[in-house]
């Protein structure tokens, strides 16, 4: 992202810092003070509100405040943002059968109901990659889609991206302080509507979490703990949609190959393929890989041969 | 003895109590932009009625994953729990975005947040960021019935039915 939009982290500096030795002790506490963000959040007293948003348990708050309405808003511009750099793939037969697996899947994740619904969409570039925006906007690379060999792979595929959205992987990457300045302002606004000025305070919260998910998507990537968490929500999905979940082994086996010649995309951003597969065998046992069922590897071919 | 009973009677009234707090519909809100309300607790089953954002329903039983629901319209069925939350949720006049509406511990952090205003100005401040595709994948939207030929096509068997 901009510059200009990483400015805003010094001025929040203060703040997080502030509150960092209480997002160390974990988020048991976001229950407790609940009751008390509410009160600031309605329709008590700017000065009340003030108080309180700058308490360090109002922060916990805010993240357990993000309504799958806003995380959709949030979803829908980190995904256009991630678009600025990566074109997308224009070939509708290709993107529909990726909607029809990917939408199909998403039934069996833990929360299939977003606000806006789950969406798939292929991006032009050769690089290994995928991203999965807050609330189910899902892009993968036409990279990604040349290391399944079958519809099995490639399930397994958007059954990762699919659970990094069950497990709000990148609304949690947004930094602490960045959703405080957003509550004040709005703690502090009477009116249903926003005043201009507070209007640009709040979308300033708000690119600021979009340049916060976008670079750890595009750049820094997730921790491996993360990628593990969705690697395992992946093998759950699989498991009850009827897929072998060993298919994200041979997948990741192929990519191997993939990534050896290029290293961008998910060889910067994820674990090493091995170190996933070695996770995964934990939990999927020593399962024989699913052998392709004629009409699901010719609806593959004829949907994704070339891609 | 003495004891005993008390033990017995004390016990009895928090049953009477939980009881008391379980019975009756709960009111829920729909909190997903367009909800389906479906035959059986399954993906698989058949729609019986939609619902919209901010809509009011009553829960009459859960089962895992799935609640049973009456629709304002009267027709009963199921949704996923994850398209519901206590909260009540209003929408604003004249705007497409919903407020949340405080009443106790229902409370929430209002809908004026992030909505469509915020992206509207960050859009103005963003031009080189293009909504246009993002506008297009979430037009694609896959029918149940297809979702279910699809599976069926592919010979794959659900392991829970989507049920939970």
């Amino acid at each position: 992202m901009s510059p200009r939009l990483c400015s805003l982290a010094p001025a929040l500096g203060a703040v997080a810092a502030g509150v960092a030795l209480v997002f160390a002790c974990g988020c048991s506490t976001v229950t407790q003070v609940g009751g008390i963000m509410g009160q600031a959040t309605g329709v008590v007293s700017a000065d009340q509100a003030q108080a309180i948003t700058k308490s360090a348990q109002a922060m916990e708050k805010t993240f357990e405040d993000i309504t799958p309405e806003q995380e959709y808003y949030i979803g829908r511009a980190v995904a256009a943002t991630v678009l600025v750099t990566y074109k997308p793939f224009d070939r509708e037969q290709a993107n529909a059968y990726l909607n029809l697996l990917g939408q199909t899947a998403a039934q069996f994740s833990t929360k299939p109901e977003t606000f806006g619904g789950y969406h798939f969409l292929l991006l032009e570039t050769d690089e290994v990659n995928a991203f999965a925006a807050p609330g189910g906007l899902i892009l993968i690379s036409r990279g990604m889609v040349r290391c399944c060999k079958s519809e099995d792979e490639l399930v397994a595929v958007l059954a990762h991206e699919i659970s990094h959205v069950d497990h709000q992987h990148g609304l949690k990457a947004i930094r602490k302080g960045r959703l405080t300045s957003a509550l004040t302002t709005l703690g502090a606004a009477a009116g249903s509507s926003l005043a201009g000025g507070q209007l640009a305070e709040v979308t300033k919260a708000f690119e600021g979490s979009i340049a916060d998910i976008t670079s750890t998507m595009m750049n820094s990537g997730y921790s491996r703990t993360t990628e593990f968490e969705a690697d395992k929500g992946a093998v759950a999905i699989m498991k009850k949609l009827g897929y072998n979940p060993a298919a994200l082994v041979t997948m990741l086996e192929q990519m191997e190959g993939q990534l050896k010649a290029d290293s961008a995309g998910f060889g910067k951003t994820h674990p090493a393929p091995q170190v996933r597969i070695a996770e995964l065998k934990k939990v999927i046992g020593t399962e024989a890989p699913l052998q392709p069922a004629s009409e699901r590897q010719q609806r593959f071919q004829k949907a994704m041969g070339g891609v | 003895m003495k004891e005993r009973s008390k033990r017995w009677l004390s016990l009895g009234l928090i049953l009477l109590a939980a009881t008391a707090l379980a019975a009756g519909p709960v009111e829920m809100s729909v909190q997903v932009k367009s909800g389906q309300v479906l035959e059986t607790p399954s993906f698989l089953g058949k729609v019986v009625a939609r619902l919209n954002y901010g809509d009011r329903i009553q829960v009459l039983e859960q089962q895992g994953d799935w609640s049973k629901v009456t629709a304002p319209d009267g027709q009963t069925g199921w949704i996923h729990s994850s398209a519901l939350t206590k909260k009540k949720i209003a929408m604003k006049a004249g705007s497409q975005n919903a407020q949340t509406a405080a009443s106790g511990d229902d409370l929430a952090l209002a809908g004026k947040g992030f909505n469509s205003d915020v992206e509207a100005d960050f859009k103005a401040k963003n031009r080189n960021v293009d909504f246009t595709w993002v506008d297009k994948m979430e037009k694609i939207k896959v029918p149940p019935e297809a979702k279910q030929q699809f599976l069926k096509d592919g010979g794959i068997q659900p392991a829970e039915g989507g049920k939970r």
